[in-house]
């Protein structure tokens, strides 16, 4: 039995009358690269909004190692270890892409902030263009800052919202070989649309539909259940 | 480097200035370098944090009658008073900070405004000690330093308090806090995401602000001789955002170019006319169709882009 290092207990959050996120039980072990899948609406931004702390709980119990997280404010966690990137790129875009990395770095324990933040650019391969202003980036450039800010943190857990979305194929090769990379050190639990890269990455993938869990498993056991062909994978509007 | 080279030969012009300029225009820029250092601590709350506060005449009274209260009630002498409306002006910020940090925008704005419009009434209910609108008289300048006219005291003092908070100002902003702070102007949500407490790190900027105000404000007592609730009204609160508007929001030189340029449109302005505040509008309406920037900000934008 792998060790949980994330994990969520009847968790639930509702918008008026939406149930967003209905009781959902949820476990990340240390070191997989976990996705999470299901149509749109299914309440999967909204629940890793509720492990990030960006949404309040409504109820339910979140733990991060042995800790309990559920009240603890976003910036709190943060520091505790669960990076997020947006699913909307959200980087500092008057800043220098310099000044973006380094505003993460200089969050971790850093004797040399100049060489960590090179190190951190250069793991995305945005190394030239530290002077740059961030806004002037091509969308994949600043899709892969998004991400090295998150990396730059050192999280334990890396939660990534859609991070191919906009990418054109060649840069989805590139990521990942990147997010690849990233394992076992860190965990990741992606939230992703593109079949190709979930189904190539995952070592386990949870879906949710309709704001509750509907299986866990390995991607042959994803693909082979008869309640997620039916709800997601196999419907005539299933998204690519 | 450079930009050390470029604040410290600024430093070095100013001091030229002050020892060369015949004894009215060494007065005014006297009185514009402590006025610098109050556009200084509002630029670091508004030009680099982004938090737009109306309140800052709470702040700059606040080293006012800081200073003021215990050199006419205790007899402290004037230096150490200093000091004491210093702390008193970051102690005042970091209070309302409290408070006030707990809305944004415009509401901050209101709250930040309505903070110093209750110290302005303050200080006018407790007349008897404030002085309320006759303000108090101060010992005169020529006994803040023993040897020194007068005229030769308050250069000295304006010119080391202005060259210690410009150069304070350019190690802060240059610094981990600094880059923090422009993060939390830039995209509040993306900062709490990398860990950063936006109300911690707003908080800290808005007290750093108050401190730089209430030296400016306990200066401008203790150099001009007088304490007054005149300086807790509204017009203090405005001033420091129009100079640094005008030199340029953000930019480390920029209170002391929109300082000196708004102080002589005024002075130039009044020797034509009563309605100096006229052309103070024209200059402002100008610049925020030209150059909204600002002086300096225009400047880095279109050619020195590494400027702190």
């Amino acid at each position: 039995m792998a060790s949980v290092i994330l994990s969520a207990r009847a968790l639930t959050r509702h918008f008026g009358g939406l149930r967003a996120v209905d009781g959902v039980d949820f476990d990340l072990h240390t070191g997989e690269i976990h996705a999470l899948i299901g149509p749109n609406g299914a309440g999967k931004t909204t629940f890793v909004g509720l492990l990030s702390g960006r949404i309040p709980t409504q109820s339910g119990t979140i733990m991060l190692g042995g800790d309990e997280i559920t009240r603890l404010a976003a910036h709190v966690r943060v520091r505790k270890g669960i990076a997020y990137t947006f699913q909307i790129t959200s980087v500092y875009p008057r800043l220098s892409v310099f000044d973006n990395v380094a505003l993460a770095v200089q969050q971790t324990a850093t004797r040399d902030l100049r060489a960590d933040v090179t190190a951190a650019l250069a793991r995305v391969n945005l190394a030239d263009r530290a002077e740059q202003t961030a806004g002037t980036l091509s969308y994949g450039h600043q899709r892969l800052l998004e991400v090295g800010m998150g990396l730059a943190l050192r999280p334990r857990v890396l939660i990534l919202d859609e991070p191919t979305q906009g990418l054109a194929s060649g840069e989805i090769a590139g990521f990942k070989a990147l997010v690849r990379s990233l394992v076992p050190e860190t965990t990741v639990l992606l939230i992703e649309h593109n079949m190709d890269v979930v189904m190539d990455l995952a070592t386990r993938i949870t879906v949710l539909a309709a704001g509750r869990h509907l299986a866990t498993g390995t991607p042959a056991e994803i693909r082979a259940n008869h309640a997620v062909q039916d709800a997601y994978l196999g419907g005539h509007d299933a998204e690519t | 480097m450079r930009n050390w080279i470029l604040h410290l030969g600024t430093l070095a012009l100013v001091a030229v200035l002050l020892v060369t300029l015949p004894p009215y225009h060494a007065t005014n820029l006297a009185r514009i370098l402590v006025l610098v250092v109050f556009a200084i601590g509002y630029n670091l709350a508004f030009g680099y944090t982004g938090l737009l506060s109306l309140g800052h005449a709470l702040f700059f009274a606040a080293g006012v009658y800081g200073a003021a209260l215990p050199v006419t009630y205790l007899g402290l002498p004037q230096l150490p008073a200093l000091i004491a409306g210093l702390a008193a002006g970051g102690v005042m910020a970091a209070l309302v900070g409290l408070l006030a940090l707990r809305t944004a925008g415009v509401s901050f704005m209101i709250v930040t405004l309505m903070f110093a419009q209750a110290g302005y009434l303050t200080l006018l209910y407790f007349n008897p000690v404030t002085g309320g609108d006759e303000g108090l008289v101060l010992p005169d300048a020529a006994t803040l330093l023993p040897g020194l006219s007068a005229d030769a005291a308050r250069a000295t003092i304006a010119f080391a308090l202005f060259a210690t908070a410009l150069i304070a100002a350019l190690v802060i902003v240059q610094s981990r806090l600094g880059r923090t702070m422009v993060a939390m102007r830039e995209n509040e949500e993306r900062s709490r995401m990398l860990g950063y407490n936006p109300f911690a790190v707003k908080l800290a900027a808005l007290a750093l602000s108050g401190l730089f105000s209430g030296a400016a404000g306990a200066a401008y007592a203790l150099l001009f001789g007088y304490a007054g609730a005149s300086f807790a009204t509204i017009q203090y609160s405005i001033l420091p955002m129009l100079w640094v508007l005008m030199g340029g929001a953000g930019t480390v030189l920029g209170p002391l170019i929109g300082t000196a340029a708004m102080f002589y449109l005024v002075d130039i302005a009044g020797s034509y006319t009563t309605a100096t505040l006229l052309f103070v509008g024209v200059a402002l309406v100008l610049l925020i169709l030209f150059a909204p920037k600002g002086i300096l900000g225009t400047i880095r934008e279109r050619w020195l882009t590494w400027l702190p």
